[in-house]
């Protein structure tokens, strides 16, 4: 007899505590390094209450110095630690790209494989808070170009509690986005929800007719949209790629082999983003199984702005990609 | 300065002599083409890395730079698996990935080989906060030129390490010129041992071209680090004999400026003042040329030796072993 699964209500910031939470306690060389990570609690309230759990040693406040405390949890790394280092938004992550991308991402190989670097960076990435042009860009696909990194984007709940204790146990470096749209999403989680993994893209929605490719907050607008275009008879299939590098392939051509039609949704630019990489992905392995070109709905090409409707108008929404899909159908 | 304890001394002045002449050979071996890339010769600055090196334990940690033969050869690694890494053989210590700006080697604890400039100071910060995490009583040792003083690295490194009582040895090996642009068009304030106040670190300045005086100031600046005072940072003054780079045609500085400077060679330094305390012979001197001359020898007959590897390989260990890319 199966017993029903224990469930519990929580919310996405509830999970990545969770997440952290459980790290520290099953590996005493795990911490928590950041700004405002203790004492604040964290910027968008992730840690609070660790600090008192788990004392400053392990809950580090540190100076503004992205590149200086990205580095230091290189090195911590190195020198036989498992440093959870969060930056407190990807536009400051750019103040620590030197770190990331010519140390964190090359030391390995650089060294002939004598120094692997097992650190995980999480930080808050996407739009839809009003934050402007220095606090509100989605710079993943830009990380997802770096051979060396691993680029995670959890948008569930199961994701955002069980990816980072396998991101731990990776030899290298993990980059975890985390869109800050999504903290404050409720729902429930099993009780004993613990890691999961951080390979495979997954199917969200089973559908016949189009195959939706997406990750992070921009998943919840193409399932809506998806129930949107139900209705009127049109099933879409919705992918989550979860990983960003590298890039389960086989879960999106399935996909395609079923609907022959393609839309790919990324809050990143168009120009030289990841869209285009999974684009031209589809087009060497898959140009036959299509019946209409790959379309992309990305940002609009410009600094996000303030100005609600001004954001909303850069960003894909639902109406787009309903709007999108609907003209795609049109041409059969 | 104190009589030189000889067999110390005679140590000292052997990895300074193989240094040099280890160099003198990259030189040739450049101009033959053998050796490719980017070549920054340490020529000059020798006292630096062998002083600082004579107070670490193999335990302690070492971070340098792109100009970093003399800390490695220093630190004990063998002039064979340099020079095969810079000929880019597999034999080279990292497989000939690296060059000569890129030297690892897990056994010595020595970190690189970072060739972007201050990239290497937030890293020396983790290792010490590392090891007082797990409550090892280490030292790392993080090496860094004038020009790396510059970088927001530095301020945020010093910062870091002074407010976390880090046991960092900050060696700031100041050799007059970043690249070829003078330390007066870069440094508001040149005293760079000053620049410690302002993170309330413990600093001096040292004679960089006199290996007694550096190994004399690096243990006591090991020994604060050591007793849990927290980092510290040794300015190192000193100078580059050679040009930065092997293109690099000197016009920023006189060939009377150089000569000067070559007047206060480390090695003649130290052999100057083993000799007047009746230490050293002429004839001993040359048996540690000879043996120095032979194990340069035999580094390049390693690399010449030495093979290549395989292609089908270049894509191994960009992420660790069992995991795909």
């Amino acid at each position: 007899m199966n017993e029903p699964k224990a469930m519990k209500a929580t919310t996405y910031r509830e999970a990545v505590k969770e997440a952290i939470r459980e790290a520290m306690h099953r590996d005493q060389r795990v911490f928590l390094m950041g700004e405002d990570v203790g004492h604040y609690g964290g910027c968008y309230a992730v840690s609070k209450g660790l600090l008192a759990e788990f004392g400053p040693e392990r809950i580090r406040d540190t100076p503004l110095c992205e590149s200086g405390f990205v580095g230091a949890g290189i090195g911590a790394a190195l020198g036989g630690m498992r440093p959870i280092v969060e930056v407190m938004t990807v536009n400051f992550s750019l103040l620590a790209l030197d770190q990331i991308v010519n140390t964190a991402a090359t030391l390995l190989h650089m060294s002939g494989g004598q120094f692997n670097v097992p650190l995980v960076i999480r930080m808050a990435t996407g739009a839809g808070k009003q934050l402007a042009a220095q606090h509100a860009h989605s710079f993943e696909g830009w990380y997802a170009h770096i051979p060396g990194l691993r680029v995670l984007s959890p948008a569930t709940l199961e994701d955002a509690r069980g990816m980072l204790w396998t991101a731990l146990e990776d030899p290298d470096p993990v980059l975890i986005f985390e869109n800050n749209t999504l903290y404050n999403m409720e729902g429930t989680l099993a009780a004993d929800a613990g890691p999961v993994d951080i390979e495979k893209a997954r199917v969200r929605r089973p559908g016949r007719d189009i195959t939706l490719i997406t990750y992070s907050a921009s998943l919840f607008k193409c399932l809506e949209a998806a129930e949107v275009l139900a209705g009127e008879g049109i099933e879409a299939e919705v992918i989550d790629l979860r990983s960003l590098r590298p890039l389960d392939d086989a879960t999106y051509l399935t996909s395609i082999a079923k609907t022959h039609r393609v839309l790919i949704v990324d809050e990143g630019w168009r120009s030289g983003g990841l869209a285009a990489e999974i684009s031209a992905r589809i087009m060497e392995r898959a140009f036959y199984d299509l019946d209409l070109p790959v379309e992309r709905l990305c940002s609009a090409e410009v600094p996000i702005p303030y100005a609600r409707h001004m954001e909303a108008a850069a960003l894909p929404r639902v109406d787009s990609i309903v709007a999108t899909i609907r003209r795609m159908m049109s041409h059969g | 300065m104190t009589t030189p304890n000889k067999e110390r001394a005679i140590r000292q002045l052997r990895q300074m002599l193989l240094i040099r002449r280890f160099e003198e050979k990259s030189a040739e071996l450049y101009s033959a083409m053998k050796i490719r890339g980017f070549l920054h010769l340490y020529i000059g600055e020798e006292a630096v890395a062998v002083g600082v090196m004579s107070v670490l334990t193999a335990e302690d940690a070492v971070v340098a730079t792109y100009r970093e033969h003399g800390q490695a050869l220093a630190r004990g690694m063998s002039a064979a698996s340099i020079m095969a890494e810079m000929y880019g053989k597999k034999e080279g210590c990292c497989l000939g990935r690296g060059g000569s700006m890129h030297l690892f080697d897990a056994a010595t604890r020595f970190y690189g080989g970072n060739a972007i400039v201050g990239g290497g100071l937030p890293l020396a910060v983790g290792l010490a906060l590392a090891d007082t995490m797990q409550g090892r009583p280490q030292v790392t040792s993080c090496f860094f030129g004038d020009g790396a003083v510059a970088e927001g690295d530095f301020h945020e490194s010093m910062n870091l390490a002074a407010l976390w009582k880090l046991p960092v040895l900050f060696v700031c090996e100041n050799n007059l010129y970043a690249m070829g642009t003078a330390l007066r068009y870069t440094q508001a304030n040149q005293d760079i041992a000053a620049k410690a106040a302002c993170y309330g670190m413990a600093a001096a300045a040292v004679d960089g071209m006199d290996v007694m005086a550096v190994e004399e100031a690096a243990g006591k600046a090991v020994a604060h680090i050591r007793q849990g005072s927290g980092p510290y940072l040794l300015e190192c003054r000193t100078y580059r004999f050679r040009p930065h780079s092997m293109f690099d045609t000197e016009l920023y500085r006189t060939k009377a400026e150089v000569d000067e400077w070559k007047k206060r060679d480390p090695i003649e330094i130290l052999a100057g003042r083993l000799v007047a305390a009746g230490l050293f012979s002429e004839g001993e001197r040359r048996a540690l040329e000879q043996e120095v001359a032979v194990e340069v020898e035999a580094a390049v007959a390693f690399a010449e030796a030495g093979t290549w590897e395989p292609i089908e390989d270049l894509t191994r260990f960009v992420t660790s072993e069992g995991r795909e890319a």
